[in-house]
């Protein structure tokens, strides 16, 4: 299946390279590198390059792209869907997953490569498995094995996989116990010149984290479960009961994991909480143009609205922007021509408003397109979809563990054209 | 190294045998010589019955042998059922497996898609393994037969079902392979449920849209109306990567249609005016695309991309002007405006395959703009040498065009045209007008095909049809690489064609139990199995009989007295009434009132055993033919029984009566219903006592011989089967039985207060019995049986309540504890009283008890749980309309007034035609009572029934009209109902009621 994977940086370097069948000569990335070169956006380099002997399927991930060969037929998406998890992965165990934090682990990252898939074909990708056969570095662990010599490799084998809940490692022990669950949401919206909604989507997910002794069976139930008609679990919930009742069944991995993410369609109402007016005009051989903005809550259950942040790409004629914000700090481009405003909290009271002008390439004629408007926010304590969670019970342990469960909603992609 | 495989894949622990699959295509990579080796490895291993190997295997085989698809047949129905659990990896390499697999050994679902009926098939399939087997039983038949309609193979039904789930993975990877899955293999109804989770995947991280969106453009153009409502979800917003806006703009061009045409433009205009140069050339290509299309919106995309020509980029003009060209083609007559636009355009625009556009279409429509065509050749002429190839081309074929249709003005011009290219530096600029010259120049040799060149060059050309680059992907399987690159990769399996006539289904059959604990095993034997049900459910009945005669029948009497006032009315009016009421009361129990006389207590005992067997028929016959009732009026027979019986002492009447069960059980044994019930009318006309001795000697005999090889046969039958232990009599006393004699009362009581001749019926009690519903099959209940009937008994003291009578049986060897409802789901307005918490079920006992629920005049199912200490089953209850209702008592004038009040809308009337059957009127009173809860309104026309009764919980009355009219042989129903939905659907059931 997965042949090689390759670590290339955003300067072109590849700085990493795992063979698991034989070795591919690095100039196979020649090929991505034209198809990179060809792309003017480092987001619009295709996920799959044919070459004439393999195939490059890469993902980019923090500036860096994971590119794997491979030589037959396999299913693009298990190999995305792969690299992903390993991604994802390096996060757990570094924190974050950048270049520097992967060359300081360079022994922990290729153990865990190493476990991730044998022969090409992934065995250990559930990170609770992956923690009992290879520790997470600490500073203390780095000293003693660089004194010592010895590896983070567990030397036993992972029991869990072996169990009916592979994704629990046993023998789990806390002095304080705790499940913590955060729903979070996020709105896609499309707004249109009028201020109409086109289209507007939420996409919401239940992030847990459970640090509970022993194997215990949590059960986590909705005030109002019809809203959750497409969801996709961890594989922890037992979907029979969810069919059944709409109760969340699991026994939970002991960590961080994500418990489930819903989508609230399109078709459904949805809530947009905030509004944006905007009076955007150019005008012909006229070396100047006017820009007003202003923001305002909508529909947020009473709850503010906080860490604003409006960006927008202007069009390639506007030289500079002459601007004055009520609230916040702006900045502004003239190289990639990208403003951004960053609003903060929104005063219902005193409605944040960007007013000013910007200046033209004299000369140069009106441009056509009106630029569109990124927003995002912040709305603690709301799920905007109005999701509840009823309560959360626990069986199977004899102790009470302290629950807690926050909301919040967040813009997600939300545009409002212009 | 084959030794340690070899030896690793028989370990104890699971973990080893996994890793041992891995290490087989390492191996068969580092020697291929051993692939027959490794392959009774992998057979073996394929064999495994945990999860945790089951994805590595696989994973082997479709590395090794992906051929051999013969060793899945064993393991298909074991990987279908482990497939939920598998680690999520191994569920993509299993998916993608079977997906070829089904292919090969099922047939197209969607063959005869006209004769699908997805109704009826969801119903059919359900989740009770009974109907699985059935199916079994029927896909093994049917496939032989190309014309008949198409019956999925339960195996093919159980992939289907158990992917289903896994749609709802968070790993991509499985919910494309679930979908590809669909696609591929599900019926065309059925397809529709992916699109939901491919939408949601859509919102992960670009490279899954990418992949994601490439395969629902696929599917978009096979399946449009699947992804139509998601429509909005396709939307592009400024900040996508340029390819997946492209994708998107594939999408939505492929779900245009005509409702739907409006909203995508305008959603395309303001594409146009993005920033994204070239996406807005995709989507101007997009929009031509969607012209050609649709009919409709064709010259308003016209117009639209006329108007983009003045835009000032010229990417955008140059692709507009492309695309107008192929529109143009379609109907170039009305749009010479346009093209001298065109035309003005050749001094601007630059971009050559614009340019190149402009000139083949003045070329080509030179006839609809005569006067300029002449004046753009002549300038392109003065640039030649300045352009493109591809304008080059194109500016030789004007001047040929210009030549055949307009020599006079142009021939100079083409001649210095042709000149120009005989000299240029592309060859194939230089063979293009060597071969024009002598095509269009008349020689003196006179070349035989310049002759023909007006034709050649002026030929009518065929509009191009704009189609989607991913039409017809879809012979790769969807979700592969291959698929992706619209190119066949290195190691693609190709998905197999249907095959016309399926393979032998039976070739997947294991012996396994343990694996399919309940679906497998029984296949074989579930024929005599049913059958011994059957015959065994009516034993009991029958043995039930003479206890409830004995017992329950005189509580039931005083019941009866207690709640209907009604019987001292009638009691009241007449004389032969009151005889009549105490001769069917003794007819109901054998203890008579003070007033009867020993006769007729006797009679009272004779007809009791014609009754409890005509009952015991009518039982066997509901469960054999979906409770259809029987109605036998048998208006002399019980007379000449009773008259019989009154010379026999009392014993041997109990003695008769035993012999006369025996003698239905034997003719059931035939398993012909009608036959017994025929035999059984043949015997009662014959004459008085001697037709009673004789049929006493003649069963007396054999009486207990044959009772007794009935039980060795059924004991023998019971020692195969498992769990037949209903066998016993069961010891409870069951109250429906009661409820018959009641209600038949009633109607007998009705019936008499009519005439004097129909007294002689009274000591008849009719066969009607109360349905009783199947609330939790003994299979599906784990051997708890529960069956429900609507007892017509107020409940406690809650009027708006209907009592509902459930009957809990216990199949098993074992005890049920703690049978109780738990989280009733009603509708808004029910309510529920649940019945008191049975503690313990003994083995093969049985229980009745009686719950209320509020239906609040709806037929809304009740849905609740019933749990016992280990399980849980999800029931529901369904009233049938007549029993939402309780019989009120009123005069006819009363009736008429309020007849009177409930006109118009709220009255509805039916005609029908009635059978020999029931020209009776007393049939049609007790039809009409034993559909409806309703009582008989006394009334003085003999040709006029009327019933009254009122909803439970609103109260609002229900009036019931039947009017026969003899020399037709119709029935006018007319129901009056303030509720006209209950009404409608009374009508319904009253009328089925009559027509049986």
């Amino acid at each position: 299946m997965i042949h090689s994977l390759f670590l290339v940086n955003s300067s072109g370097d590849i700085f990493l390279e795992k063979h698991w069948k034989s070795v591919v000569s690095r100039s196979v990335c020649d090929y991505f590198f034209e198809a990179q070169e060809r792309a003017t956006e480092p987001e619009n380099v295709p996920p799959v390059i044919p070459t004439p002997h393999h195939y490059l399927i890469n993902v980019l991930r923090h500036k860096i792209f994971f590119v794997a060969v491979i030589q037959t037929e396999v299913p693009p998406l298990f190999v995305i869907e792969f690299l992903h998890r390993v991604v994802d992965t390096f996060q757990d165990y570094f924190g974050v997953c950048s270049e520097a934090a992967i060359k300081d682990n360079v022994v922990v990252v290729y153990e865990l490569l190493e476990e991730m898939l044998d022969n090409g074909f992934p065995l250990a990708t559930e990170s609770n498995i992956l923690k009992e056969l290879i520790k997470p570095p600490t500073i203390l662990r780095t000293v003693v094995n660089t004194i010592t010599g010895s590896t983070n490799v567990g030397e036993q084998l992972p029991t869990g996989q072996l169990s009916v809940v592979p994704w629990r490692r046993t023998g789990v022990k806390y002095t304080n116990n705790e499940a913590y669950f955060d729903v979070v949401e996020e709105i896609d919206a499309i707004i249109d010149k009028s201020g109409s909604t086109i289209t507007a989507e939420i996409q919401g997910v239940i992030d847990a984290c459970v640090k509970l002794t022993g194997m215990p069976d949590l059960t986590l139930s909705f005030m109002n479960p019809r809203l959750l008609d497409d969801v996709s679990f961890h594989p922890c919930v037992r979907f029979k009961r969810w069919e059944a009742e709409r109760i969340l069944s699991f026994i939970p991995p002991d960590g961080n994991f994500r418990l489930l993410s819903y989508h609230v369609s399109s078709q459904n109402l949805v809530a947009i909480p905030v509004y944006v007016k905007h009076n955007i005009t150019f005008r012909e051989n006229s070396s100047q143009g006017r820009f007003e903005l202003t923001l305002g809550p909508k529909q947020t259950m009473g709850k503010a609205v906080e860490s604003v942040l409006v960006s927008s790409q202007l069009p390639r004629g506007v030289l500079n922007a002459n601007l004055n914000a009520s609230q916040g700090t702006y900045t502004f481009d003239p190289v990639t021509k990208l403003l951004s405003w960053d609003v903060g909290k929104i005063n219902p009271q005193k409605l944040p408003s960007l007013k000013g002008s910007m200046s033209m390439q004299t000369g140069a004629s009106k441009p056509e397109e009106n630029p569109t408007f990124n927003i995002q926010f912040k709305i603690q304590q709301l799920a905007i979809s109005g999701l509840k969670v009823n309560r959360l019970d626990m069986y199977g342990e004899k102790y009470k563990p302290f629950k807690g469960i926050k909301y919040m909603t967040k813009a997600g992609k939300f545009q409002v054209r212009t | 190294m084959m030794l340690a495989i070899k030896e690793a894949a028989s370990d104890m622990s699971p973990y080893v045998r996994k890793t041992a699959a891995h290490a087989i295509p390492k191996l068969y990579s580092l020697d291929p010589e051993q692939k027959d080796q490794l392959i009774e490895v992998i057979e073996k291993l394929l064999a495994d019955k945990t999860t945790l190997v089951a994805g590595s295997v696989v994973m082997a085989f479709e590395e090794v042998c992906p051929e051999r698809i013969d060793l899945i047949h064993k393991n298909y129905r074991k990987l279908c059922n482990l497939l939920i659990d598998v680690e999520e990896w191994g569920q993509v390499v299993i998916i993608n497996m079977l997906t070829r697999y089904a292919r090969t050994q099922f047939l197209n679902p969607n063959i005869n898609e006209c004769l699908l009926e997805e109704g009826g098939e969801k119903a059919f399939y359900g989740s009770d393994e009974d109907d699985e087997a059935k199916e079994e039983e029927n896909a093994e038949v049917s496939p032989m037969a190309k014309r008949k309609p198409y019956v999925m193979d339960p195996d093919h039904r159980l992939l289907l079902r158990n992917t289903k789930p896994l749609l709802q993975s968070r790993n991509a990877a499985v919910v494309m392979a679930v979908a590809q899955l669909y696609f591929h293999l599900a019926p065309k109804a059925e397809v529709g449920v992916i699109a939901k989770a491919l939408v949601r995947l859509m919102r992960s991280h670009s490279e899954v849209q990418y992949v994601v969106l490439q395969n629902v453009a696929t599917m978009s153009i096979k399946r449009r109306g699947m992804f139509e409502p998601y429509l909005k979800s396709f939307y592009i917003r400024s900040t996508d990567p340029t390819q997946i806006k492209v994708l998107k703009l594939e999408v939505l061009t492929n779900l245009a249609s005509e409702t739907n045409i409006s909203t995508i433009l305008r959603e395309f205009q303001t594409y146009i005016k993005s920033m994204d140069k070239d996406f807005v050339a995709a989507t101007i290509q997009a929009i031509g695309r969607c012209a050609t299309n649709i009919g409709e919106v064709r010259d308003t995309c016209l117009n639209g991309l006329v108007q983009l020509l003045s835009n000032r980029d010229e990417l955008v003009v140059a692709e507009s002007v492309v695309v107008i060209k192929k529109l143009l083609q379609m109907q170039p007559e009305q749009h010479s405006e346009i093209i001298k636009h065109m035309a003005k355009l050749t001094d601007n625009i630059q971009v050559p395959m614009a340019r190149a556009s402009i000139l083949w279409l003045i070329g080509e429509y030179c006839e609809h703009v005569p006067k300029i065509a002449p004046d753009v050749l002549r300038k392109m002429a003065k640039t030649f040498t300045n352009e493109e190839d591809i304008v080059k081309l194109q500016i030789i074929n004007l001047a040929a065009k210009l030549y055949l249709t307009n020599s006079k003005q142009t021939k100079l011009l083409t001649q210095y045209v042709l000149n120009l290219a005989k000299y240029d530096q592309n060859y194939d600029i230089r063979d293009r007008a060597r071969f024009i010259r002598q095509l269009i120049v008349p020689m003196e040799k006179g070349g035989a095909l310049s002759k023909y060149a007006k034709k050649l060059f002026l030929a009518l050309k065929p509009a191009p049809v704009l189609e989607s680059p991913f039409k017809d992907r879809d012979h790769f399987q969807l979700g592969s690489l291959s698929h992706l690159l619209n190119a066949k990769t290195g190691g693609y399996q190709e998905l197999p064609d249907w095959p016309d006539v399926a393979p032998d289904p039976s070739v997947r059959n294991v012996e396994l139990e343990e694996v399919f604990p309940t679906s497998e095993g029984r296949i074989g034997l579930l024929g005599d199995w049913r059958e011994v049900i059957k015959l065994l459910e009516r034993v009991t009945t029958l043995t039930r009989v003479p206890e409830w005669t004995k017992c329950s029948s005189r509580d039931k009497r005083k019941d009866k007295k207690v709640e209907k006032p009604f019987y001292s009315d009638s009691d009241g009016e007449s004389g032969p009434t009151e005889s009549a009421d105490s001769g069917s009361d003794s007819a109901s129990g054998s203890e008579s009132g003070g007033s009867s006389s020993s006769s007729e207590e006797e009679s009272g005992s004779g007809s009791e055993s014609e009754e409890s067997e005509e009952e015991s028929d009518s039982e066997e016959e509901e469960q054999k033919k979906k409770r259809k009732k029987i109605v036998q009026r048998k208006m002399k027979p019980p007379a000449s029984e009773s008259a019989a019986s009154e010379e026999s002492c009392g014993e041997d009447q109990k003695i008769l009566q035993k012999p006369k069960e025996i003698r239905s059980e034997s003719d059931e044994e035939d398993e012909s219903q009608s036959e017994s019930s025929e035999s059984e009318s043949e015997s009662e006309p014959e004459s008085e006592s001697e037709a009673e001795v004789k049929k006493k000697k003649k069963v007396s005999v054999p009486n207990l011989p044959s009772k007794q090889t009935r039980k060795t046969t059924v004991e023998k039958k019971e020692m195969s089967l498992l769990d037949l232990d209903d066998f016993e009599p069961t010891t409870s006393q069951v109250t429906p039985v009661n409820n018959v004699l009641s209600n038949s009362l009633v109607t007998d009581l009705e019936g008499l207060s009519l005439t004097d001749t129909m007294m002689s019926s009274a000591t008849v009690t009719t066969a009607s019995s109360l349905k009783m519903y199947e609330l939790l099959h003994r299979i599906k209940g784990e051997g708890l049986a529960v069956e429900y009937c609507f007892s017509r008994q107020p409940f406690g003291s809650d009027s708006h309540m209907i009592a509902v009578q459930l009957h809990f049986t216990n199949n098993t060897t074992s005890e049920v504890k703690a049978l109780r409802v738990e989280e009733p789901k009603l509708q808004s307005g029910m309510r529920m009283k649940e019945f008191p918490e049975i503690d313990v079920l003994p083995p093969s006992g049985s229980v009745t008890v009686v719950m209320g629920i509020d239906f609040s005049d709806s037929t809304q199912t009740a849905n609740f749980q019933l749990c016992t200490h280990t399980r849980k089953f999800f029931v529901s209850i369904q009233p049938p309309v007549g029993e939402l209702m309780m019989p009120v008592f009123m005069t006819e004038n009363e009736f008429k007034k309020e007849q009177g009040k409930l006109m118009g809308m709220n009255e509805l009337s039916e005609k029908l035609v009635l059978g020999a059957m029931c020209q009776n009127d007393h049939t049609i009173v007790q039809r009409v009572t034993s559909a409806a809860n309703v009582s008989r309104v006394p009334c003085g026309s003999d040709k006029e029934c009327r019933f009254a009764g009122k909803t439970m919980t609103s109260g609002s009355l229900v009036l019931v009209t039947v009017v026969t009219k003899a020399d037709e042989g119709t029935v006018q129903l007319t129901v009056n109902c303030e509720k006209m939905v209950i009404g409608t659907m009374l009508v319904k059931d009253i009328l089925q009621a009559l027509n049986q």
